[in-house]
């Protein structure tokens, strides 16, 4: 038997990002103790990368915004793929969500009025994204932290210890949610400083471990996001949708090579600044599709217009949703009409004084100088898309965050999937975390009150304490392949990465075919294979290359989920675009591609590593209420909805 | 730039003591210091441990100290040093080695929980807050702190005093007190909390000797010292010798 050391919570929350924090408050504000689990330090999770802002209709700089429009831009971002109820919450909910954060302590730019300053961004129809600078992130995360304090200054007061109610585990990795049955009784992890096993037994897990973008090669997403959470739902037995949905930002860093991926923010674009391409085109104007067509401006007189005068002119295309500009570029730099590293420019030092540029781009400024030589308040950057956010995730009710089919386990943030459709609007990521971070937050602590009355489920039993404990330490005694029934010599884990890195990159990238992701599942097998035999070197503690090993199982399963689902959807929509079904097809519009994990027992990985380890399944989603469908004009549904579903 | 080979020596060890290990290590155009420790765990020293997370000078996690300068390993360029220079990285030395460049940060965040939190007052609810922009930039400024803990660990007063940790809160927590304190709607005051005396009581405001090494090595070139401490120290001053607060105090402590 393995040495675990065990503890006892009400609540614990995986992930320490927007989601989790906002959950975590929200659980232990209900009476609940609240553990919160993450893998770097407090403080330090990938939300603070977040820049441009908080999307919510708070209305403070143009009063015609509200939870419609909000709730109608959000499902054009998604074209109409988006789980109408979670849109709905999320719009509703969001200015709530934002104005809390100031009676915690946030200091968001202001209007001249002295509101929160609201800016524009892609695919908003108004000035909507709350923000400090373009580190938006870093003040939601702080904000957050600082609430958690607060309340653990509160418990100390009442109590004589920090962390009576609300307990932050830092730098330590959740491998396995244990299970009662068919219930969720706890979690299983180690301690990254000294590798130590531990065991939480709680009745309710909030997963907000984020998203999947370590699995591709060009990504502006940390090291965290092997994709943790919608491993340990799959392994739980929950099921993930949307899973074909990966955002590709279309603004990355392109040079220098190692900075390749890393985020030029939206908001670069929304305070004014222009894509060209090396002739010096504003090219997007070529790229406006037909369901967009009578919202974006057909001219750069009208486009530029409208910074200034948004009533009388329409928005420049600059300003589509991400998913529409990241291709543009791609097919710019495919035609050979790409800046000298491979990407488009994107200027802002013609558009506004300098000034203005490190005033309201700060972050920027600083990162194209320190880290590329550029100076953007004299000189254009280059930028090409990077993978940045995957819309895919845990299936979840969308009222509760509940997971489907695992009681006790709940879902929020980027792990959950539903809320952006096929595309996420910038912007709405923040608010996502807010909203439905409360709300796993709030029903994980009813339903771990509940079973408090009800009885609490079993403790973890030693058999799933040792069989987690025995997958974690594999990788020290890969040598011995034979023994586990997979033969061969022991496998580089950072070598194992980089080739899963490069599959994904190249071959259900931005732009995907048939026979690519077919190949691309070719590969997952035999690195699937190969990753069983990944073997590390000294001992556990702080080991960076057993810890990675460990992270593969969670790549490769959810880029498995990737490359089925997309191989499955054949047309091209948001974060999905097949160059062999270019077209948006209106029935594809009711399907959600379901991923499960082929064999439920959730064996510790199939025995035979080279066959498939998900299973797709096709459901239909739920009707659109009809007051929703009354926001928008018959014009524009006709180009997303079946005549079935209009006529009913 | 063509690629070359430069020689890295890396500090090497857990608490029980270590040493600076020697690494000939390929470098590429456009690189930076964090680059290249990814190169020798992905090729050399795959046990070699060491925080980051964004590699975009955003989160604050790769702090350890080049060439004896405190600084953040991902935006610290290959291009700075000469391609003959030795580059030697140690891990922070104000604080625990936890193992080769991880240090144990743990002295922040218990020194985050002692500042007492943000007070909401009590007559605005969420959604009324109104604050001109240049009353909140001040303590904006300070808000832009990544905490990669530099600053905590140039500070003399806590790198060569041990003995000193206990008592003072270190430049980025006494720069937490000033934003604090200088936030328009903060009611720290109806509370019954003094922000100034408690950065002078609790957290050691006057063992600063405004020697700006925070300011320094700030990778968010923060004006710790001129626009936080220093401003933090008259009001401090004011605070305690303006006879007009003194007599108050006399008279509100007598009633008591």
């Amino acid at each position: 038997m393995t040495q675990v050391e065990r503890q006892a919570w009400d609540v614990v929350v995986v992930g320490a990002g927007g989601a989790g924090l906002r959950a975590a408050i929200e659980a232990r504000e209900q009476g609940m103790r609240c553990a919160v689990i993450c893998k770097s330090l407090f403080g330090k999770a990938h939300t603070v990368m977040a820049e441009g802002g908080i999307a919510a209709s708070m209305g403070n700089v143009n009063e015609g915004d509200n939870w419609q429009v909000h709730f109608r831009d959000t499902m054009r971002g998604g074209k109409f793929l988006n789980h109408w109820r979670m849109a709905e919450l999320h719009a509703q909910e969001a200015p709530d969500r934002v104005w809390e954060l100031e009676t915690w302590g946030a200091l968001f730019d202001r209007t001249p009025d002295g509101r929160i300053s609201q800016r524009n961004f892609g695919g908003h129809e108004y000035p909507r994204l709350a923000h400090v600078g373009d580190r938006t992130g870093l003040e939601l995360i702080r904000t957050l932290q600082q609430k958690i304090v607060s309340l653990q200054q509160e418990d100390k007061a009442e109590t004589g210890d920090y962390e009576a109610r609300l307990k932050v585990f830092q730098e330590c990795t959740v491998t396995r949610i244990l299970k009662d049955g068919d219930r969720v009784c706890g979690v299983f992890g180690y301690e990254r400083e000294s590798g130590r096993f531990f065991a939480i037994d709680a009745p309710a897990v909030v997963l907000a471990t984020g998203g999947i973008g370590k699995s591709f090669k060009v990504t502006s997403n940390s090291w965290e996001y092997t994709g943790d959470g919608h491993a340990l739902a799959l392994l739980a037995g929950a099921p993930l949708i949307n899973m074909e949905f990966v955002q590709f930002h279309p603004t990355g860093m392109v040079w220098p090579p190692s900075v390749k991926g890393i985020l030029v923010t939206e908001s670069v674009r929304g305070d004014g600044g222009v894509l060209r391409n090396s002739e010096g085109k504003r090219f997007m104007f070529d790229y406006i599709p037909d369901v967009f067509k009578e919202k974006y401006a057909q001219s750069e007189d009208e486009g530029d217009r409208w910074y200034e005068d948004p009533d009388h002119n329409r928005r420049p295309p600059e300003l589509l949703p991400r998913d529409e500009v990241a291709r543009a570029i791609n097919a710019e730099v495919k035609a050979g009409r790409g800046s000298p590293h491979g990407g488009v420019f994107l200027d802002v030092s013609t558009r506004m004084p300098a000034e203005v540029i490190k005033r309201r781009l700060p972050s920027m400024h600083h990162q194209f100088k320190e880290l590329a030589d550029v100076d953007i308040t004299a000189e254009p950057m280059e930028v090409g898309p990077t993978c940045h956010y995957v819309m895919g995730g845990v299936d979840v009710d969308p009222d509760t965050a509940a997971a489907t089919g695992v009681p006790g386990l709940f879902a929020a943030g980027e792990v959950a999937g539903g809320m952006h459709g096929s595309n996420r609007l910038g912007g709405n990521s923040l608010s996502d975390l807010l909203v439905f971070g409360r709300r796993a937050g709030l029903y994980a602590a009813k339903y771990a009150q509940d079973s408090a009355r009800s009885g609490r489920p079993a403790v973890p039993d030693e058999v799933q304490l040792d069989l987690a404990a025995a997958e974690a330490l594999r990788p020290f005694s890969a040598e011995g392949g034979e023994a586990h029934g997979s033969a061969g010599p022991a496998e580089n884990p950072y070598t194992l990465h980089q080739e899963l890195q490069q599959a994904m990159n190249d071959l259900v990238g931005i732009i995907r075919k048939a026979g690519e992701m077919e190949e691309a599942l070719h590969r997952l097998a035999g690195l699937r294979t190969r990753a069983r035999r990944a073997g590390v070197e000294g001992h556990r503690q702080f080991n960076p290359g057993w810890h990675l090993a460990i992270d593969l199982r969670n790549m490769l399963l959810a880029s498995e989920c990737v490359a089925r689902a997309a191989l499955e959807r054949t047309e091209s929509r948001g974060g999905h675009t097949r160059d062999d079904c270019p077209q948006m097809d209106r029935e594809w519009r009711r399907v959600n591609l379901v991923c499960r994990l082929s064999d439920p027992s959730g064996g510790l990985a199939a025995p035979d590593a080279g066959h498939g380890q998900i299973r797709l399944e096709r459901r239909e989603m739920p009707p659109i209420r009809p007051d929703l469908l009354g926001l928008f004009e018959k014009d524009e549904l006709v180009k997303y909805l079946t005549d079935e579903e209009l006529t009913q | 730039m063509s690629a070359y080979k430069a020689h890295f020596r890396v500090w090497r060890g857990d608490v029980d003591g270590g040493d600076l290990k020697d690494f000939h290590v390929e470098v590429n155009e456009g690189e930076v210091v964090l680059d290249i420790v990814h190169r020798l765990q992905a090729t050399q020293a795959p046990d070699l441990a060491v925080r980051w997370n964004c590699k975009a000078g955003k989160c604050g996690s790769c702090s350890a100290e080049i060439n004896g300068r405190p600084r953040l390993l991902c935006m610290t360029r290959m291009s700075v040093f000469g391609r003959d220079e030795t580059v030697t990285i140690t891990p922070l030395r104000a604080f625990p080695v936890v193992r080769d460049l991880v240090t144990d940060v743990s002295f922040n965040y218990a020194k985050a929980r002692e500042v007492p939190s943000f007070v909401p007052p009590a007559d605005l609810k969420p959604g009324e807050y109104r604050m001109r922009q240049e009353d909140v930039g001040r303590s904006q400024e300070f808000r832009k702190c990544i905490e990669c803990f530099l600053c905590q660990d140039t500070c003399h007063v806590v790198r060569d005093f041990e003995q000193n940790k206990e008592a003072f809160a270190g430049p980025r927590f006494l720069m937490r007190v000033a934003e604090l304190d200088m936030h328009p709607l903060d009611a720290a005051a109806d509370a019954g909390i003094d922000r100034k005396r408690g950065a002078q009581e609790d957290h050691g405001l006057g063992y600063c000797n405004i020697t700006k090494c925070c300011t320094e090595v700030c990778p968010e070139q923060i004006k710790i010292t001129d626009n936080a401490l220093i401003p933090l120290k008259e009001r401090a001053v004011d605070r305690k010798y303006d006879p007009l607060v003194w007599l108050g105090n006399k008279i509100r402590r007598r009633e008591g």
